[in-house]
């Protein structure tokens, strides 16, 4: 029956056992402890006479604090508007657009300041899911690094003046039938476009230029070749059964993570009702986060991938009776078991390929055709417009610069000096046309690169609409006044083509003539009814729209010729991490801090390499201890840290793009390096791969790299991580592999039937929280939203190094082979691909819990609701509970972190502006407390008042925990076990027993991490149900 | 009256006394003034009427008078020996009338009161008029002494005791005292006679004898190691005593009482004119904090009331309304009130779970509100002072859904906070 003969690791350093990691991981805290800030000096001791001067001091400052309290002021509204109560939350619909990327969010609001995003479950994309960039976006409206004002020159004006100025030269221009273009990211705002069609008319001879910083040209042109519009389909994964995936990070950094995750993760789950799951194929590089969820992973070279696309084309050509084309062998495995999944599921299967190169696209939509896809999981009748650049106009647009031909260049919201491999050149350019100006908030490359700044609202300050897909509308509010002197860039592009009506009214007279079809009795009804739900499905009939014959053979030969199926020099894949995408927030601590789901490093990128090479380069990665590597791309060397990813593909190395910015403000600035002047073209679009012109001159030094995971050694305990197959999971009266049991005198008994504990009860409500290993993709938006609603600090580079982190929630993410590992050489063989397991981890509850009894103050303790309550106000901080927590979750506030220049990184407690993004509700700890995982107590104290108002038990609705609400896959439930008509009781199947307070679960998949310990916690793991073959799981 | 709090402390027993004085002063100037129209006797004193009187004039005059206070019109205190009595009825019963005839001195008082017109009060017959002036007699005589009492500083609060009435208690005490000094003439009355009969024996050893004829020496007993041991201890005790409860004091405020930017009177709005709590401060039934008021809800009235008050004036600075045309700004500067009741950023309190849910009076904790002319902290606010709230609260579980489990889990019976885990650290910490 077991299969567990697994290893699972953490990182490459525990399975090979170095005995320097051994010996810090059984230590609680690996080094000594630099907490003696001024130790050079004193030499980390305190003498007599300072403590008596302490003593003395304290003696002083104790006895003034007596004499006098200081005065606290309460400053009321002087015209309280109607809404808003002090104390009382508000919630607004609006719309999350950075570039292309969408999310419907519904922002909370508390005493009109944004404090929180959360998804808006009213939306049929986002479906109430977000991600971490979402989340942290409300912490950079609080940026310092905004701009306060329009800046002519770098130096601060006046909005007439600037207004007179630019409108004079525009018209002089125009005059003159000088060229006027206008740079934006993607746009998805139909209002905008109007706005911005309403200048180009006034001006004419002006041109709209849509970029993207990572593009999806090639998909939007070959679509227009296949099916005549050059658009995007819309996906459905949660129709398709098989998932064939070639490079493609559809649920990390793709053009909708967050709506992708939410279709894919209805397929991942399962139960005892619906013991059926989808099959997904990786075909990938780097190993993303996509790649780590997949059933079937294959690591590709760069250049491997355009015929192993042809491969899959042709195999599945051969199976479904169609005509194949002649392309180059490559030896990759699992493509033509791929294509057999893929016809099986016919009808019901997606293939989707994240490459820029057309001619990939044409043979993706070629193998989709072949399968009947199109009309059930995709949809090109319902374009979606994440991404629309076009970088022939883009690359047209910047010769005409070159040339001196431009006359006026606008940048809206883009930032195309840092976001283009061709920055440099367009800063220069740029010098040479006579007006430029840019909408950026911050004076980041490009702006420093124009002549005037007229810096735009936030996206929370701003009202818009979107339209992420036709027929689906979206509206954004504003959810606080405007804290600069900004302006709306849409208001500036009409009041600069003579219109002075403002953009509310604009875009409100927009939504009456084009999407008011009578839906309500008056278009007030509608317009109200519209924002307060945040979205608007029209009916649409969708467009036929058939295939027209594509030249196969003319796509084969151009395949052949640009991709190789043995090369043998080294090679580069280019990603956006999960955390910073593109890089636009990159002045976001939170994102910084957030670990990459991958490789859990914060606060840098790196070079990722596989095993085989840094034991070629004789590199070893100790706990972050790496070294740097010279990489010559090109001819241009730099110096990178190497960082060993176990799946990174042979002979590659994976760059993250979104780092090295310059100009992004105080908390990115010089943080990584930048890659984009290395972004290449392929088949006459940017290419995120370098095939050739790449090598590794040497090793260059030492590097640290701040990772959050490889200390908390996982010592081979299986009951961490339970998972088995689907095939066996199908099996009658399945029983999870792993049920750990302890010698009695009267036998083997289960865990839960022994125990020194008298139990608690639970009379009203007993918390907790179920978790599907199954759909989480550890996508890591809960860690972002448990930051948000609780405060908690970011504590930089350095610490993070330090291992004091203070994220409550980590996703832990183990990956596992099947052998271990003795020698380097098997731990290539181990680490070359090995399967990937994500899991959220935080506070457990337990109800026999550990840290509890340790405590020698009482500051943490049990409640009468199943909670582990932890008091600061009562700490002393002895650390005794972290030491005796089984799941290391608990964290110690070694510095205080707010109000401390030495912690200026973490802007949301050390400045005003900053501070107006914490929760009033959830204190901000001090120096020397130990916090950690609360189940969001503010939020259930919360929820219970509103049904102890209202009369009424209380229902699942009045509850949710942060991570819970912010999961785009859904993988965590909360909810009250007592209740048993709660999402969580009927989930977990559970049995009420009066007498005992741990409660009996059905599911047969749920267990508890360390169940042997019987520590009884509250939180319950669903066992990882994989969908692969029995056989390839022993090959 | 006095006999019963004979064992308050000294400053309280000052606080009293000076209170007394202030009373016989009182008296002696009423009294002088008595000499202008002695006919306080004619006004009625018995209970039935200065009740009928007392709400008369809750329901007729309050909004425009107090007795000790001017509001809209004159103070009311003494107004039966200022003017005749017939002079008294005619002036409340048609005021206009009175003005109208060139009385000069009701045209005085009409043009003192910024010509605020005084309703006619014609459906108020004599004898209802004389309730009301009863009343007002009533008061005058009385005036609210807590003001004076609570200066003190909360002590004013009465003794908890046990069932025993003081009375008795000291008549036990003294009993006592006498058996006991009686017992002590007994003993001593004791040793003489034996030291009597051992000196009387012949056969008494030197030492033996020494003993018994030894004096008391006060000198020696001072200097002996075990008194000044006790003397020692006893200091210590005290010392410590008043040191670990003077650090229990260490950020407490109760009694803080700062002067706030706009005198507002909570003894005039709550007391007097007996405006519900809610009326200002809308967020206690709902939300988390009470909320001070916003400047517009004062406007409600004072767009009207008191225009002319110093005091209103700078509601209408910070809003920036022109009394005169009726107008408002747009120069407008925050009220910044200074916070009374500061709990820590640690300490999670939400008003709308105590008044709303659990039904418990805003005097509960802010002590008498409607009797204080500056808002003052009455409790400690210390946790201390919380626990022992929830200790012994009940729960108001009565038509609330909420509270059904619990109700099943204790069998119907009581439920007090404590029950229901109202002692948790979590459900106020954070």
């Amino acid at each position: 029956m077991s299969n567990q003969q697994k290893t699972y690791w953490k990182g490459t350093e525990q399975l090979t056992n170095e005995p320097s990691f051994v010996a810090n991981a059984e230590k609680e805290f690996p080094e000594y402890l630099p907490i003696n800030e001024d130790k050079e000096a004193k030499n980390g001791s305190t003498s007599r006479r300072d403590f008596l001067k302490m003593m003395g001091f304290g003696v002083a400052a104790a006895s003034l604090a007596a004499c006098e309290a200081p005065v606290r002021k309460a400053i009321p509204y002087l015209n309280k508007p109607v809404s808003v109560d002090p104390g009382i939350a508000n919630y607004y619909a609006s719309t999350y657009t950075e570039g292309g990327n969408y999310a419907s969010i519904v922002v909370k609001t508390r005493e009109g300041r944004p404090i929180k995003i959360e998804g808006n479950k009213m939306s049929s994309i986002t479906q109430g899911g977000v991600n971490a960039q979402v989340e942290a976006s409300v912490l950079s409206l609080y940026d310092q690094e905004r701009l306060k004002g329009p800046l002519k020159n770098g130096v601060s004006a006046n909005w007439a003046d600037i207004d007179k100025e630019i409108m004079d030269q525009l018209n002089a221009i125009s005059a003159a039938g000088g060229s006027i273009k206008i740079i934006s990211s993607t746009i998805n705002s139909p209002s905008t476009l109007k706005a911005i069609e309403d200048f180009s008319n006034k001006f004419g001879n002006t041109e709209h230029i849509m970029y993207d910083a990572i593009s999806a040209h090639g998909l939007l042109e070959a679509n227009k070749e296949m099916f005549g519009v050059r658009g995007i389909p819309s996906y459905d994964f949660s129709k398709a059964e098989a998932i064939v995936s070639i490079n493609n990070d559809f649920l990390g950094t793709w053009i909708s993570p967050i709506e992708h995750t939410k279709q894919y993760s209805k397929t991942r789950k399962v139960s005892d009702k619906k013991k059926k799951m989808s099959r997904h194929y990786q075909f990938e590089t780097n190993l993303s986060l996509t790649g780590s969820n997949a059933d079937y992973r294959t690591p590709i070279k760069p250049s491997q991938e355009g015929l192993v696309v042809a491969a899959l084309y042709n195999e599945v050509a051969k199976m479904t009776g169609n005509a194949g084309i002649s392309a180059s062998k490559v030896n990759v495995a699992n493509v033509s078991k791929a294509a057999k999944d893929l016809v099986a599921a016919k009808g019901k299967s997606l293939v989707v390929a994240g490459s820029n190169d057309k001619d990939i696209q044409l043979l993706v939509n070629g193998i989709n055709n072949m399968l009947g896809n199109y009309g059930t999981t995709l949809d090109l009748g319902k374009h979606v417009h994440y991404r629309k650049g076009d970088e022939a106009a883009f690359n047209k647009f910047m010769s005409d610069a070159k040339a001196g031909s431009v006359d006026a260049v606008i940048v809206y919201n883009a930032n195309p000096v840092y976001h283009s491999s061709k920055g440099a050149e367009l800063a220069k350019a740029l010098k040479n046309v006579k007006l430029t100006v840019s909408t950026s908030d911050r004076k980041d490359e490009t702006a420093n690169a124009v002549t005037y700044v007229v810096p735009d609202h936030h996206f929370l300050e701003s009202w818009n609409d979107a339209m992420p897909k036709d027929g689906e509308l979206s509206l954004a509010q504003p959810t606080i006044s405007p804290l600069f002197k900004t302006r709306q860039a849409q208001e500036s592009f009409l009041k600069w083509s003579g219109n002075n009506t403002s953009y509310y009214d604009y875009l409100r007279n927009n939504w009456q003539s084009s999407f008011y079809a009578s839906q309500e009795p008056t278009f007030d009804i509608f317009w109200d009814r519209t924002l307060f739900n945040g979205v608007l499905t029209m009916k649409k009939e969708s467009a036929g729209v058939s295939a027209q014959s594509v030249d196969f053979s003319g796509v084969a030969n151009r395949i052949n010729s640009n991709y190789k199926a043995n090369n043998s020099g080294l090679e580069v894949a280019f990603y956006q991490k999960v955390s910073i995408g593109d890089g636009s927030q990159a002045n976001n601590p939170w994102l910084q801090e957030l670990p990459d789901p991958i490789s859990k490093a914060a606060w840098d990128n790196y070079a990722t390499i596989s095993q085989k090479m840094a034991n070629e380069l004789g590199i070893k990665v100790v706990e972050g201890k790496t070294s740097l590597i010279t990489l010559e791309i090109d001819g241009k060397s730099m110096e990178v840290p190497a960082l060993v990813q176990p799946g990174q593909a042979i002979g590659t190395i994976g760059l993250a793009v979104g780092y090295g910015r310059q100009m992004a403000g105080k908390v990115g600035n010089g943080i990584g390096f930048d890659v984009y002047p290395y972004i290449g073209t392929l088949n006459g679009s940017q290419s995120m791969a370098k095939t050739s012109k790449v090598n590794v001159a040497g090793v260059a030094g030492d590097y640290q790299l701040a990772q959050t995971q490889t200390q908390q050694t996982f010592m081979g305990r299986e009951t961490v991580i339970q998972e088995t197959l689907l095939s066996e999971y199908k099996k009658k009266n399945w029983k999870r592999d792993f049920q750990p049991h302890v010698e009695t005198s009267k036998g083997a008994v289960s865990p839960s039937k022994l125990t020194l504990w008298n139990g608690h009860k639970y009379n009203n409500h007993h918390w907790g929280l179920a978790i599907d290993l199954n759909s989480c993709t550890g996508c890591a938006a809960c860690t972002v939203a448990c930051q948000s609603e609780n405060n908690i600090p970011v504590v930089g580079k350095q610490e993070v190094i330090n291992r004091r982190d203070m994220q409550w929630m980590r996703v832990d993410r183990y990956y596992s082979s099947q052998k271990g590992a003795e020698s380097y050489a098997e731990l290539e063989e181990a680490a070359e691909n090995p399967e990937v397991t994500f899991q959220p981890m935080m506070c457990q509850h337990c109800n026999n819990a550990p840290c509890e009894t340790v405590c020698p103050v009482a500051a943490t303790t049990h409640s009468s609701e199943g909670l582990n309550q932890m008091t600061y106000n009562r700490c002393v901080g002895t650390r005794y509970c972290a030491n005796n927590c089984p799941y290391k979750v608990r964290r110690f506030n070694w510095f205080k972190y707010h109000d401390n220049s030495k912690f200026d990184k973490n802007s949301a407690m050390n400045n005003t502006l900053g501070k107006m993004v914490l929760n009033p509700d959830v204190t901000v700890r001090s120096r020397g407390v130990m916090e950690k995982c609360s189940m969001c107590i503010q939020r259930i104290q919360a929820g219970k008042l509103k049904a102890k108002k209202e009369k009424r038990e209380l229902e699942d609705k009045d509850v949710n925990t942060a991570c819970a609400t912010a999961c785009p896959s859904d993988a965590i439930i909360f909810g009250d076990l007592n209740n048993p008509n709660s999402n969580i009781s009927k989930y977990l199947e559970l049995k009420q027993h009066d007498e005992e307070p741990i409660k009996e679960v059905n599911n047969e998949r749920a267990y508890h991490v360390l169940e042997e310990l019987r520590v009884a916690p509250n939180v319950w793991y669903m066992t990882k149900v994989r969908n692969k073959d029995k056989e390839s799981n022993e090959a | 009256m006095l006999n019963e709090q004979l064992n308050m402390s000294l400053k309280t027993y000052i606080t009293r006394l000076s209170l007394i004085a202030f009373l016989l002063v009182n008296i002696l100037s009423l009294t002088s003034i008595n000499s202008a129209y002695s006919q306080a006797a004619e006004l009625p004193t018995e209970e039935a009427a200065i009740s009928e009187g007392q709400t008369l004039f809750k329901n007729n005059c309050m909004q425009c008078h107090a007795v000790h206070e001017v509001v809209v019109g004159p103070a009311l205190k003494n107004v039966y020996e200022r003017r005749e009595i017939p002079w008294l009825i005619n002036f409340i019963k048609n005021s206009q009338k009175v003005i109208a005839s060139g009385d000069e001195y009701a045209v005085n008082l009409y043009n003192e009161y910024g010509k605020a017109v005084m309703p006619a009060h014609d459906f108020l017959e004599d004898k209802q008029i004389l309730n009301i002036l009863g009343y007002i007699k009533q008061q005058t005589d009385n005036p609210p002494v807590e003001e004076t009492a609570t200066t003190a500083g909360g002590e004013g609060a009465p003794a908890g005791g046990g069932g025993i009435p003081q009375e008795y208690l000291y008549l036990i005490i003294a009993g006592f005292v006498i058996v006991l000094v009686l017992i002590l003439v007994v003993l001593s009355m004791i040793i003489t006679v034996l030291t009597k009969f051992v000196n009387n024996k012949e056969d008494l050893e030197e030492a033996d004898k020494e003993y018994v004829n030894q004096t008391f020496n006060l000198n020696k007993f001072v200097r002996s190691n075990g008194f000044l041991f006790f003397i020692i201890f006893l200091f210590t005790i005290i010392v410590v005593k008043n040191v670990v409860d003077g650090l229990y004091t260490v950020g407490v405020q109760q009694g803080y009482q700062p002067t706030q930017p706009i005198a507002f009177s909570h003894e005039l709005h709550a007391g007097q004119y007996e405006i519900e709590c809610q009326y200002c401060h809308t967020g206690v039934m709902i939300s988390k904090s009470a909320n001070i008021p916003s400047a517009n809800i004062c406007m409600n009235c004072h767009s009207a009331i008191k225009t002319e008050s110093k005091q209103i004036a700078k509601i209408y600075a910070a809003i920036d309304y022109d009394p005169e045309t009726g107008e408002y700004g747009d120069n407008t500067k925050p009220i910044e009130w200074i916070r009374v009741h500061n709990l820590p950023d640690l300490a999670y309190f939400n008003h709308s779970q105590h008044v709303n849910v659990g039904q418990i009076e805003c005097q509960t904790c802010h002590g008498p509100i409607e009797e204080m002319a500056v808002v003052k902290q009455w409790n400690t606010l210390t946790m201390g002072w919380c626990i022992n709230c929830h200790r012994e609260t009940q729960v108001q579980t009565k038509g609330n859904d909420y509270y059904n489990d619990l109700v099943k889990a204790h069998d119907g019976g009581e439920l007090k906070v404590v029950d229901i885990g109202g002692l948790e650290c979590s459900k106020c910490h954070y």
